[in-house]
This record gives structure tokens, C-alpha cells and sequence, in this order.
């Protein structure tokens, strides 16, 4: 059972060191419209999610590929967030969710019977809109992580909270205070140690939730800089409100938004266009996600 | 939009601030309320002051003389001036301590498995509703329930009328507060601190254990501390149980005899066997049992309001 989900992620791994020679190699063009050289990480197929009897989000059929930022966006109640928790299975949490349809990733269905969520979310890190700290040390909030999958050597440990606040460029500002709370620092401080939090258990994949809806100016751009420097590693997935901000930092544009249900009484989400940034922000084929990039609703 | 209120806009707002009549008004209501709520708090605070001043007062020919021979003497109904409180006090904090071995461990055990594991089920929710209803049960209840089953049915195992059977009974007396209130603590726990620590791979239990314990920690000390208390003060069901009145000899048994074998009193049960007796020397007396009674619970509460802000600062 998991040792399918690890093999497809180590072979991952080999990939992402052979990474150059791959890209040369070239693959199958597939996808909606873009040039995809290596397999997708993310494919859904009728992707539907209900809450209850509701249908929050219906039939969306996506396909992501690796180190790429991809942005969900859309209104309100659109259903981006509840897509992007099918990746790491966080809907699990929520009794009445009930996920119909496909979500693959490197090919494995991962709402298979066998498919365990822990092991999942090892792989899928996840960053959320209100930066969640634990109210721990700084130093204690990154080498959990690390300490559930078995690092006990303190020298070890020591390497992977330096390497990972050092990704999320936090390093300078905390390296003096690493015993300290992480509760002390500042919104923008408490979402990159998130974000190292996630990078320091090695994910392939890294799905975050608005991370910038609580941070002034200042702190989003850091972040957006610093999502730049994670692509080259990571998979990227973003659910975003701000449309400037998927502008700026995304390859591909998902954009969701909400329509009535069949029994014509509450608003379901749906997928309207799925393609690059550049043409979304453009030229995009739905009129729906022109009135909204143009801000004429939303 | 008209201009319906001149008054609103401009120098004439502003001129406005300074005497306004609704504002006065409001100020007025908002006085009276004020003085409504410090009374209340005044009147709870002066009925606790002239109890404790009252009590003072009873027991002052106790305190004055022979305070030492009091808190240490034994059990006696019958003459005051050898009356104590000394078993009575080792008896309340037996029971302290067998509440705590029992209904600590258990109480939080079941609170976990209520809210972390039993979801929103059909049967969760009617455990839920009757945990509750168990905190309502009268305490001479669980005193009847404590004589048939921990003196009568396991007797054996208990030694009968024993402090055991009193701590036992008394656990199963707090337990529903225990339970409800480290639910509560639970409960409390953001849910961001979960999403995080499941977010990185973390295990139910391995979330539990690591997060979500170690936040409600303090939340669920407080409330074993409110439940302790209460069991400090029980006295109805220890009497049911065993709990001795009027005298009580202890001889030369040691410590492990009187704990297995022995009778056994507490605080409670003590002030009312002497309040039981009549004549100003047994006033005193009662009135000063009830003094070290108020001082034990407040020593309980501090010793446990300490553990809990030392381990809240822990991290």
C-alpha cells in the first residue's frame, strides 16, 4: 500500500536530480494548450467534493506539472480551497466532506481505499492563511517534521532547521533566538517559518492556502520571492484572492468560479479555464474569467 | 443624498460633541449599569468576607488556645476541649490523592476519546448528553452507589469501610466534571494547531499527543483543580461509605493499616460530627474545622494554579 506511493515519489526524487537531463530529453505534448515535458504530478478527473449533500465544487479536471506554480483563483464560496485539500487529503478532517471523482498524483489515486493519508501528507506539505506557528520554539516547530519520520540525531536535526529556514529565507532574523517562541515573531516571520516547517520534511509538493491574506505589503512580497526561489524544487500550488498576486508569481491559472446547482437553489463551484498565466491574464476564452480579471465582478 | 441634519456636518458637528443630551443619557444608563454590576460583585464579596470574619470569630477561643493540639488531635464528639481535626486532614488528603490517581487519568482518557476519536456519531452523542447528566446526580447518590459497590461488592479487594472506598467513590463522584471540563480544554484547541501538525505528516495521535495536549494542558489542570476542590468538600457520600463521626481511635496502627483496615474521616465528615453537638465549646470547634477545611481547598487550588503557570510557561 504505501510502498506504491514510495516508489512513485522516490522515483520522483531521481527524477528531480536527473531533472536537467530530462528536461532536454522532451516528452509528449498533453495538458490544456501547454508544452508538458515530464509526467503530471497532479491529474483530477470529475473531481467533485461535497459537504453533506452540497456539492461545493463540481467536475474539475486539472493537470499539474512538476515545478511549476500553479494559482487558483476566483470568488468566494468558488471552491479553490476545497480542490487544493483534495492534494494532501486535509478534507479528511472535516466529517461531512466527501470527495466523488479522480485525483492522481504521479498516478496514484490518492482517495484509493489503500492509500494512506499520513503518508500523503508527508509528501504534499501545506502552508495555510492564517500563518499557524506551533506554540513551541522556533527550533522545536521545524524539527518535528523531521523528528516523525524518525531523526533523533540532534547534529541532524540541527542541519535541517538550518537548511530550511535558510530556504525560507528566515534564517538571518532567527538564527540568534532559535529556542524562543515562534509566537513572538511577526505575521510575516510566523507564515515563512510555516513554510520552512513544510520544507524542512522534504515534500515534493507544496500547497498553500491564501498564505499571504494576513500579511502587509512588505511581508507578501518576501514571500512571493521567496515561492520563486522554492519552484526550482517544488511543486507550488496557490489559492490566492488577489489577482495581481497570481499575475506576478504563477505559471498556470485555474480560475473557479460559482454557479447554481441543478436544483437551481445554492451555488456550486466550478472550473471555468484552466491555462497558462500569461494567456488567462490576456486572452482569456471565457467571458466569465474576462469579466473577472477585468474586475467587472468578484 | 439631502442634507436632512444641518447639525451633522461641518463646525455645527463638531460644536455638537461637547453637549449633546443623547450622549448624556447614554452616559447616565451607562452609569447605573456600572453601579449595578461593582454592587453585585460587592454584595458576592462581603458575604465570603463576613463568613470567613465570622468564622474568625466562633473559633477564636480554639485558635488562641491550643490551635497545635487541635490541628494535630483526633476525632472526639464527645469532649471538646480534646477534639481535633489531624486525622481528619490526612483523611481529605488521601482522598485528594486517590481522586487524582483515579479520575485524573481516567477522566482525561475519556475526554480524549469523546472529542479527538468518537467523531460526531449517533452514540458519541448520547455519551456526550450523559456525561452531563452525570455531573447532575445528587453527591448522596454516588454515596449509595459507592456503598454497594466498592464496600459491599468488592469489599474484598477496597478492605470495606476504608479510605479507598471513600477515594473511589468520591472519583466516580468528579469524574463527569473531569470529563466535561477537559473536553472542554479539548475542544478549545484552534484547529489551526491540528491542520498544522497534520499538514506535516503528523499521525492522529502523534498530532494529539504533541499539539493538542500540551495546549489544553493548562484548561484540563484547571478544571481537575475545580473537580479536587469539590471533592475536598464532599461529605455526604463519605458518610454513606464509611466516613467516621464522633470518635475515632487509631492507636498504634501504622500507616498502611489505617490506609487498608482502618476507619477513616475527612474534613467535611468531621464538621459534621461536631456541628452535630451542642454548647458554645462545640461551636468553636466547628467553626475552626471549617477554617482549616476553607484553608486546605485553597491550598490545593494554590499548589495546582502553580503547576499549571509553571506548565504553561514550559515552552
Amino acid at each position: 500500500m504505501k510502498t506504491e506511493l514510495d516508489k512513485n515519489h522516490e522515483a520522483h526524487r531521481m527524477q528531480g536530480a536527473e531533472g536537467a537531463a530530462m528536461a532536454t530529453a522532451g516528452g509528449t505534448a498533453e495538458g490544456s494548450g501547454a508544452v508538458a515535458t515530464e509526467p503530471p504530478v497532479f491529474r483530477t478527473e470529475g473531481l467533485t467534493v461535497y459537504y453533506g449533500d452540497f456539492a461545493a465544487v463540481r467536475d474539475v479536471n486539472l493537470t499539474l506539472s512538476p515545478r511549476e506554480i500553479t494559482a487558483f483563483i476566483g470568488p468566494s464560496g468558488c471552491g479553490k480551497s476545497t480542490v487544493l485539500r483534495c492534494f494532501d487529503r486535509m478534507n479528511d478532517l472535516i466529517p461531512t466532506a466527501r470527495v466523488e471523482g479522480l485525483v492522481e498524483y504521479h498516478g496514484v489515486n490518492l482517495y484509493a481505499r489503500e492509500v494512506d493519508a499520513v503518508e500523503v501528507r508527508r509528501r504534499i506539505g501545506m502552508v495555510f492563511q492564517k500563518p499557524n506557528p506551533f506554540p513551541k520554539s522556533i527550533y522545536d516547530n521545524l524539527a518535528f517534521g523531521p523528528r516523525l519520520n524518525g531523526i533523533r540525531k540532534k547534529s541532524e536535526l540541527d542541519a535541517i532547521v538550518e537548511s530550511s529556514l535558510q530556504r525560507a529565507a528566515l534564517w538571518d532574523e532567527v538564527k540568534d533566538r532559535l529556542k524562543s517562541s515562534a509566537m513572538g515573531l511577526s505575521g510575516g516571520q510566523q507564515q515563512r517559518l510555516c513554510i520552512a516547517r513544510c520544507v524542512a520534511v522534504e515534500p515534493d509538493v507544496i500547497l498553500m492556502d491564501e498564505p499571504c491574506s494576513a500579511l502587509d505589503p512588505i511581508a507578501t512580497a518576501r514571500i512571493e520571492d521567496l515561492m520563486q526561489e522554492l519552484k526550482k524544487q517544488f511543486t507550488i500550488i496557490i489559492v490566492t484572492h488577489n489577482m495581481q498576486q497570481a499575475a506576478r508569481v504563477s505559471d498556470k491559472t485555474a480560475f473557479f468560479t460559482t454557479e447554481f446547482s441543478i436544483a437551481g437553489d445554492r451555488r456550486t463551484g466550478v472550473l471555468v479555464e484552466f491555462d497558462s498565466t500569461r494567456t488567462i491574464f490576456s486572452t482569456p476564452s471565457d467571458e466569465r474569467t474576462e469579466a473577472y480579471i477585468t474586475g467587472r465582478f468578484g | 443624498m439631502a442634507l436632512t441634519n444641518p447639525a451633522r456636518f461641518g463646525a455645527a458637528s463638531a460644536a455638537g460633541l461637547t453637549r449633546s443630551r443623547a450622549s448624556r443619557r447614554q452616559n447616565l444608563s451607562g452609569r447605573v449599569v456600572e453601579g449595578l454590576l461593582l454592587s453585585a460583585l460587592a454584595v458576592s464579596l462581603l458575604i465570603l468576607v463576613v463568613l470567613i470574619v465570622h468564622l474568625f470569630q466562633r473559633s477564636w477561643s480554639v485558635l488562641d488556645s491550643g490551635f497545635g493540639d487541635f490541628i494535630t488531635g483526633t476525632l472526639d464528639a464527645s469532649d471538646a476541649r480534646t477534639a481535633g481535626v489531624g486525622q481528619a486532614i490526612r483523611g481529605t488528603l488521601f482522598l485528594a490523592v486517590i481522586v487524582a490517581i483515579v479520575a485524573f487519568p481516567l477522566g482525561i482518557a475519556c475526554a480524549i476519546y469523546l472529542e479527538e476519536y468518537a467523531g460526531d456519531s449517533r452514540i458519541a452523542r448520547i455519551l456526550r448528553v450523559n456525561v452531563r447528566n452525570l455531573a447532575g446526580v445528587p453527591s448522596i447518590v454516588y454515596g449509595i452507589l459507592g456503598l454497594s459497590i466498592f464496600v459491599k461488592f468488592a469489599g474484598g479487594l477496597t478492605g470495606g469501610r476504608t479510605v479507598i472506598a471513600g477515594g473511589l467513590t468520591l472519583s466516580v463522584l468528579v469524574l463527569p466534571i473531569v470529563i466535561i471540563t477537559a473536553s472542554e480544554a479539548l475542544r478549545a484547541v484552534p484547529r489551526s494547531i491540528r491542520e498544522g501538525a497534520y499538514g506535516v505528516g503528523a499521525t492522529q495521535w502523534e498530532t494529539i499527543r504533541s499539539h493538542v495536549l500540551p495546549s489544553a494542558g493548562p484548561g484540563i489542570l484547571t478544571g481537575t483543580i475545580l473537580s479536587l476542590s469539590r471533592a475536598a468538600g464532599e461529605a455526604a457520600p463519605l458518610l454513606l461509605v464509611g466516613g467516621i463521626t464522633g470518635l475515632l481511635r487509631t492507636g498504634d496502627q501504622s500507616l498502611w493499616e489505617q490506609v487498608t483496615k482502618g476507619g477513616f474521616t475527612s474534613m467535611p465528615v468531621a464538621i459534621f460530627s461536631y456541628a452535630r453537638q451542642t454548647g458554645s465549646d462545640f461551636r468553636a470547634v466547628t467553626a475552626a474545622a471549617s477554617l482549616v477545611l476553607l484553608l486546605v481547598v485553597v491550598l490545593l487550588n494554590a499548589i495546582a494554579i502553580t503547576l499549571r503557570n509553571r506548565f504553561e510557561r514550559r515552552w
